[in-house]
């Protein structure tokens, strides 16, 4: 009987070299004249253990990480292939890795555990047996599963995911659309591509199911050109449920159709705005839409259009599933379940800890994080992408919840938390989130086009010691216009991480000569 | 050192540009698709596929050119053999992307989208690739590479250079 041996083939696994790592295992394991077989399944999200390779035991999966290509041949000699966990690298059982079971995780339950693109490996752990309900279920109760289950839009903008559908629904018949928003821009975020390359048919479900509780037929993920590996996963899982009969003009026997598409976005950020999404799909360049008309009444095509982020469609199985209450049960006040959270940047410990909201921001990035990586005292967390507020140690007791952060200007966002030691110039920070907007505003409002380009202006001179106090003014005044005068978040928001550098980090916004000559600031 | 053109990047006719149009005419939204079809294909879309898909999607020509320039992805001349893209955003900078940034725009001798003389490497900016837990990161045409430090990414290029010459 041959052993089974797993390596992942998510990006990051294959970004810190994965697939040497599987070949050479496969090599020595030939030399050595044992039979296994390496499936490659998806991250476990633990990814200061990628590459996180796993053995079948009688006792369950056993794991070794992280292993480099000149690792393997030290730990075949020392046993991998039959569990032994004499080397340094073994972590024994993967699941009771405390970083793991530490977790919550009921939208990422089968990553890491399954092949991505196997259908038997996504059924034998639930998969479909949501869609398998819906399908016996009116679509206003699926619609009011939903809504009990609280679950609010994973992309940032928290409005709850029922009410969206239900306006859907309430349009009269027609063609109608659900689109899937995986154009995941912000830095620090990587949970919508973990759903897409290590469980896609959670999200091919989740999908269909928006689709009949919204009367619409047809589906798109609209993907981010910068995720290749997502594009082909998602394109090769399509395929196999549509021969499975999963998708396509008659679900599951059931008279029911739904057909999906992956297109492929060209790299704008600002695209992760659902109007200019909209646009996107349909051919024109990616510019926002003023809101009214929403885009459930007037969206894809002028048609009522369902669009949600990746990780509020993939919660949808397990609501579906389980019931809404069951995902109600978890989180706190009005932000019901749980977040995908993201550890990111200057971390010990980075990768996807999926729990109840409520935990606070320290407890994340010291117990899980386990601190820096560079061992350097922690200076600043950004939280919620490049439009979050930078955030002080005074805030990181907080609870993560959409209510919670919003009390002091802070931005869950999209759950990506990118940590920074005190190397670090807040100065340059505050400068990048202007210059950012300059590259990826879509150019339709005039606060967002041209102030974002006056603000780099403005922060170069403070930085240049050229009146600094008065530009500290008009950058305060600034980023009130682009705030209250801007179409969309690009940049209504974009003066977050700008305001609180200037509020809560004022020594690094000062002329740079003043800080080289001393330290002193004028 | 190779001084031949990129070899995917000059073959194209005006047939072989229709065909490509022709087949994405009767998909909605079809602009992008076909797009990335015509950049997959060519490696650029040439000036010459303006006039055609404006008559193939009913657009003008300015309309065309507006679109294509709108998107950081498509670009109108022919890349390296490599395109390098580095990740500037905010998790690779907190683990030392920008001294990174320095050095790659050093050792290449060309700042963001430009292109090496000798056509190897075409370099590029990009706003997050997703391995934010294990930056900086670095993409080299569809392959990411993570935790990418000076002497790794020389490393890579020289690697990435001989691996051309070899095939020759």
């Amino acid at each position: 009987m041959a052993i089974t041996v797993y390596v992942p083939r998510d990006t990051t696994a294959r970004a810190l070299d994965a697939d040497r790592v599987a070949a050479r295992i496969e090599r020595g394991a030939k030399t050595r004249g044992v039979d296994i077989n390496v499936v490659r399944n998806g991250s476990r999200g633990l990814f200061y253990l990628e590459p996180l390779v796993e053995v079948d035991t009688p006792e369950g999966r056993v794991a070794f990480g992280p292993v480099t290509p000149g690792d393997v041949e030290p730990l075949l000699d020392a046993g991998l292939l039959e569990g032994r966990q004499d080397h340094t690298l073994a972590l024994g059982l993967t699941e009771e890795i405390a970083y793991l079971k530490g977790q919550q995780r009921l939208t990422f339950s089968r990553i890491g555990i399954t092949d991505p693109v196997s259908i038997e490996d996504y059924t034998a752990l639930r998969g479909f047996e949501g869609l398998k309900k819906a399908l016996a279920l009116s679509s206003q109760t699926i619609v009011d599963e939903i809504k009990t289950s609280g679950l609010r839009g994973r992309g940032g903008a928290a409005f709850p995911t029922g009410i969206k559908w239900q306006t859907v629904h309430d349009q009269p018949a027609g063609q109608k659309y659900v689109v899937c928003n995986a154009d995941e821009g912000d830095s620090g975020t990587f949970a919508d591509r973990l759903v897409m390359e290590c469980d896609p048919y959670m999200l091919i479900e989740g999908m269909t199911i928006a689709g009949l509780a919204a009367g619409a037929d047809q589906g798109y993920i609209y993907l981010r050109s910068e995720y290749p590996l997502a594009h082909a996963i998602l394109n090769e899982a399509i395929e196999r449920a549509v021969a499975a009969g999963y998708l396509g003009s008659n679900i599951l026997d059931s008279g029911r159709a739904f057909h999906l598409e992956v297109r492929l976005g060209a790299g704008a950020y600002i695209c992760g705005e659902e109007t200019s999404l909209l646009e996107s799909l349909e051919g024109k360049r990616g510019l926002v839409r003023a809101k009214p008309p929403l885009p459930a009444i007037e969206g894809l095509f002028g048609r009522p259009t369902v669009v949600n982020n990746v990780l509020s469609l993939a919660a949808v199985p397990f609501i579906l599933d389980q019931g809404g209450q069951a995902y109600a049960d978890y989180g706190m006040g009005r932000s019901r379940g749980t977040l995908a959270i993201q550890l990111a940047g200057n971390v010990r410990r980075g990768g996807l800890v999926e729990l109840a909201f409520g935990t606070s921001l320290r407890e994340l990035m010291e117990d899980f994080g386990g601190g820096t990586l560079s061992g350097r005292p922690l200076k600043a967390v950004q939280v919620g992408g490049p439009l979050g507020a930078y955030l002080p140690q005074s805030q990181w007791d907080n609870p993560l919840d959409y209510e919670g952060f919003a009390a002091f200007g802070g931005v869950v966002g999209h759950g990506g938390i990118v940590m920074f030691d005190d190397s670090v110039d807040m100065g340059d920070q505050a400068r990048f989130a202007m210059e950012f907007c300059t590259v990826e505003s879509c150019g339709k409002c005039t606060p967002c086009r041209i102030g974002a380009v006056r603000g780099v202006e403005v922060i170069d001179r403070i930085r240049a010691g050229e009146a600094p106090e008065k530009n500290l003014v008009l950058l305060a005044d600034l980023c009130e216009t682009m705030l209250d005068g801007s179409l969309c978040a690009m940049g209504g928001m974009t003066p977050f991480p700008v305001q609180s550098v200037m509020q809560h980090f004022p020594d690094d916004l000062t002329p740079r000569q003043a800080v080289t000559a001393g330290g002193t600031t004028c | 050192m190779s001084h031949a053109s990129s070899p995917v990047a000059d073959a194209w006719t005006p047939a072989q540009l229709q065909a490509v149009i022709d087949a994405y005419q009767s998909t909605p939204g079809a602009m992008l698709p076909l797009l990335h079809a015509i950049q997959d294909r060519f490696g650029f879309i040439p000036e010459a596929a303006v006039p055609l898909i404006a008559e193939a999607l009913r657009h003008t020509r300015a309309e065309v050119h507006g679109i294509i320039s709108f998107y950081h992805h498509f670009r109108t001349h022919p890349p390296g053999r490599s395109v390098i893209q580095v990740c500037r955003a905010e998790a690779c900078q907190s683990v030392g992307s920008r001294q990174l940034e320095a050095h790659v725009k050093a050792s290449l001798g060309v700042d963001y989208h430009q292109t090496t003389p000798d056509h190897e490497f075409t370099l590029e900016p990009v706003y997050c690739l997703g391995n934010c837990a294990c930056g900086p990161s670095i993409r080299v045409n569809d392959d990411v590479f993570g935790r990418m430090t000076p002497e790794r990414f020389d490393q890579l290029t020289d690697e990435l250079s001989a691996t051309v010459l070899e095939v020759k």
